[in-house]
């Protein structure tokens, strides 16, 4: 872990420029949102969310046991029948369009809490996952009530209730993803945010609350992995919606196989991003930082392996480290910092776990200079050169700042690597050759192909994986088909 | 003098060849008085194996063929099940069938693949969109093949359920490995000399006879094998076993003999979506307002 190039941080040093927590307001301690109403657990049961920059609580969460979670799908189911599958479409639209503005009004706040609670960069949290999940509201709204447009000649209705169960990458982001689409499509909600980050989705219960949501439509449950896995397990949810890791994916899709539930997972991934010789290079560069370090790397879809065309192996590699080099690592809330707090200290076990897996097997390792918050959960950006195809680090999802490097001569091989994994969720292309551009994306098995750019969202866009990086997609007219019956 | 009646014999098709199933077992089927109509292959895990080979093989050019040259090929089949008819309704018969429905089943199975020739280069402009994305990007989704499909077949019917299943799935550029029905399982062997005679390549279509009770949890199990097809109650039985590589679970019921158990639905079923994102360059100056 030696440092070999020069500091250049030295260079460019900014003043602190930290966001202000002064207009955010968070309850001490926090239910569980069922039936329009903040419930006690009934266990008595809180735990801890705190801040994985500075290692302080920000609030107690109500842990859901399985009667919790029972009592949520009977209020989600009693709202499905009662309420929600009777509206016509252009209410439930008004209903989702309100949830929008609203949140809209709020964006501020939210970003702050989620970069508080998830450790993202307020950067990251402001102009990318809080705009993003307001949109995505706003985009599935208008589709309540336009169902047979989507879907033309076939009977459509909604499923039921559906359970869902997001990651600690995204909340909100996650929370919107699945939320929006499920009650476009006419069906009620109970919603199970990662552990670690609970808050954001409790601060959109207090939204749909305002919104004035029947009580039931949407059902928010806190706590760990046995409150999904009663989520999962209960008899009267139609629809189970799960992104995170692709071993929990495979225990669920087990766990629902004698069932006759409906299941979208969006799984891990370990994407190629592969660079040609012709590629603008200052771009690529760009392209493979934001790839990898994005979100800690906390991103299903980041860029982790990386694949240079040997004759421009040496510059891209040198240009990479210097441009590394100048990343800031720091207070999340601070808005020049470009890589924020590692989400918990599990982890970044697991990260430290990785990077000595690598070292083992021989892989070169490169970090730059940079001084580390003494509190909290930090990891510098990080790059494994000299690794072979069959490494573990090359072929596991790592869910942390570390890319690997491999090169290549011929497009045929870097097909081969690039394919040469069981996931298939994204994968990069630069190239300035346009018929290049079509045979990769052709070629890539990936349900998202980002060429000239990476790491690009929106809610009009279907995101998803081939293989083991999952099914179904998310966003888009095709996100939909995951929340309807068709006949 | 009577003429002696040359008999068929019923074998398995792999990768474009009809071999006897390597296990060397057999089964009899008998018509409603109980007489044997024909021995059949009780395909084994080997088979099976071979079979997911020969589709995994075929993939790569069947699915980067034109959707033209694809419809063109699919097309063929149906003039080549026309061509053979008799044979089929004949099958059909001493399976248990009337003659009137029989001819029904065979006229209708022929439509029928006609009907998905059609589709072959219009599902994709169907389906697949351009999505308006914020940013400065222009963002596509298209549809591509899940790869090679594991089906098993209804297990009702001889001809049509099998005919229902298969072409949609290659029409869209799958290849398949097809379990046929236990106990009507003449017309899957005749199809394969249908498919075989009309210009689909060997691998594309792979069709293995025997007790589904084994060989269908083979297939569900295969880690080379990316899709599962079959009705609500047979995968019941066979989700758990798809788990272990994410297979797409892709239930298809239907009482194929209706008209309207046919559709683009059934072609998109099998694929995945694909979307690609470029930016658009955005310099400032001139605007096309005019």
């Amino acid at each position: 872990m030696k440092k070999s190039h020069q500091d250049s941080s030295s260079l460019w040093n900014y003043s602190p420029a930290p966001e202000s927590k002064s207009h955010i307001s968070l309850k001490e301690k926090y239910g569980l949102y069922i039936n329009g109403k903040w419930e006690k657990p009934i266990s008595g049961k809180y735990f801890d969310s705190i801040n994985p920059a500075t290692e302080e609580i920000l609030a107690q969460i109500a842990q859901a046991n399985d009667k919790d979670v029972d009592k949520a799908v009977r209020a989600a189911r009693f709202a499905y029948d009662s309420v929600w599958s009777k509206l016509s479409g252009s209410e439930r639209a008004k209903y989702i369009y309100r949830i929008a503005r609203l949140m809209q009004e709020r964006a501020r706040e939210l970003a702050v809490i989620e970069t508080l609670d998830g450790g993202k960069p307020i950067r990251e949290s402001r102009d990318i996952d809080v705009p993003l999940a307001c949109n995505h509201f706003f985009y599935y709204a208008g589709w309540a009530d336009k169902l047979e447009y989507a879907f033309p000649t076939r009977k459509v209705e909604s499923l039921g209730v559906a359970g869902q169960i997001i990651p600690w990458n995204f909340p909100l982001l996650m929370a919107a993803w699945k939320i929006a689409p499920a009650l476009a499509a006419g069906n009620t909600v109970v919603l199970k945010p990662a552990e670690t980050t609970s808050l954001t989705a409790l601060k959109l219960a207090e939204i749909i609350h305002d919104a004035g949501l029947p009580p039931g439509v949407v059902n928010i449950v806190t706590g760990f992995g046995d409150t999904g896995a009663a989520i999962v397990n209960h008899p009267d949810v139609n629809k189970i919606a799960f992104t995170g890791s692709t071993a929990v994916g495979k225990l669920i899709q087990k766990a629902i196989a004698t069932t006759s539930k409906k299941a979208t997972l969006e799984l891990g991934g370990k994407s190629a991003n592969i660079i040609f010789e012709d590629a603008p290079i200052d771009q690529a560069v760009e392209g493979i930082v934001n790839g990898i370090f994005f979100n800690q790397g906390h991103v299903c879809c980041a860029g982790s392996r990386l694949f240079v065309q040997e004759s421009i192996a040496e510059k891209v590699i040198k240009k990479l480290k210097q441009r590394i080099e100048t990343l800031y690592v720091g207070d999340p809330l601070d808005k020049n910092t470009d890589i924020g707090a590692i989400n918990s200290k599990e982890q970044l076990q697991t990260i430290e776990k990785y990077i000595q897996i690598g070292l083992n097997e021989g892989a070169e390792i490169y970090q730059p200079q940079c001084t580390l918050p003494k509190k909290g959960f930090f990891y510098p950006p990080t790059l494994f050169s000299n690794v072979a195809q069959s490494n573990r680090i090359v072929q596991e999802e790592i869910f942390g700042p570390v890319l690997t490097i491999q090169t290549f001569r011929t497009i045929d091989e870097v097909i081969q690597k690039a394919n040469n994994t069981p996931y298939g969720l994204a994968a990069g292309v630069w190239t300035d050759k346009g018929s290049r551009i079509f045979n990769l994306t052709t070629k890539l098995k990936a349900g998202v192909v980002w060429a000239n750019t990476y790491n690009k969202f929106d809610p009009t866009s279907p995101f998803g994986g081939f293989k083991e990086s999952g099914f179904g997609r998310e966003g888009g007219l095709h996100g939909l088909s995951a929340y309807v019956k068709l006949s | 003098m009577n003429r002696l009646e040359v008999l068929k014999t019923y074998k398995i098709y792999i990768g474009g060849q009809f071999p006897r199933t390597e296990s060397g077992r057999y089964y009899t089927i008998k018509d409603k008085k109980g007489n044997p109509i024909a021995n059949i292959c009780l395909s084994s895990r080997k088979d099976v194996r071979n079979a997911v080979v020969a589709a995994r093989k075929a993939f790569g050019s069947w699915s980067e063929r034109s959707a033209f040259n694809r419809g063109q090929i699919i097309y063929r089949i149906a003039e080549m099940l026309e061509g053979r008819k008799e044979q089929f309704i004949e099958e059909l018969v001493k399976q248990g069938a009337s003659q009137k429905s029989a001819i029904q089943e065979v006229n209708l199975a022929i439509d029928r693949i006609v009907y998905y020739a059609g589709w072959a280069d219009k599902y994709q402009q169907v389906a697949s969109s351009i999505n308006p994305v914020s940013s400065s990007h222009f963002n596509f989704s298209v549809l591509e093949p899940m790869g090679v499909l594991g089906l098993v077949a209804p297990q009702n019917s001889s001809l049509i359920g099998l005919v229902s299943c298969i072409i949609p799935a290659i029409t869209g550029g799958n290849t398949i490995v097809v379990i046929a029905s236990q106990n009507h399982p003449l017309c899957s062997v005749t199809f394969a000399e249908v498919l075989n005679s009309s210009d689909v390549p060997g691998g594309v279509v792979n069709i293995l006879t025997g007790n589904p009770h084994e060989t269908a949890p083979i297939l569900a199990s295969h880690m080379d094998v990316n899709a599962l097809v079959a009705d609500d109650q047979d995968l019941l039985h066979l989700k758990s076993e798809a788990v272990e590589n994410l297979k797409r679970i892709v239930p298809l019921n239907s009482n194929w003999m209706q008209k309207e158990s046919q559709g683009l639905w059934f072609v998109t079923e099998t694929q995945e979506i694909k979307t690609t994102w470029h930016p658009i360059e955005n310099i400032g100056g001139a605007s096309s307002s005019y």
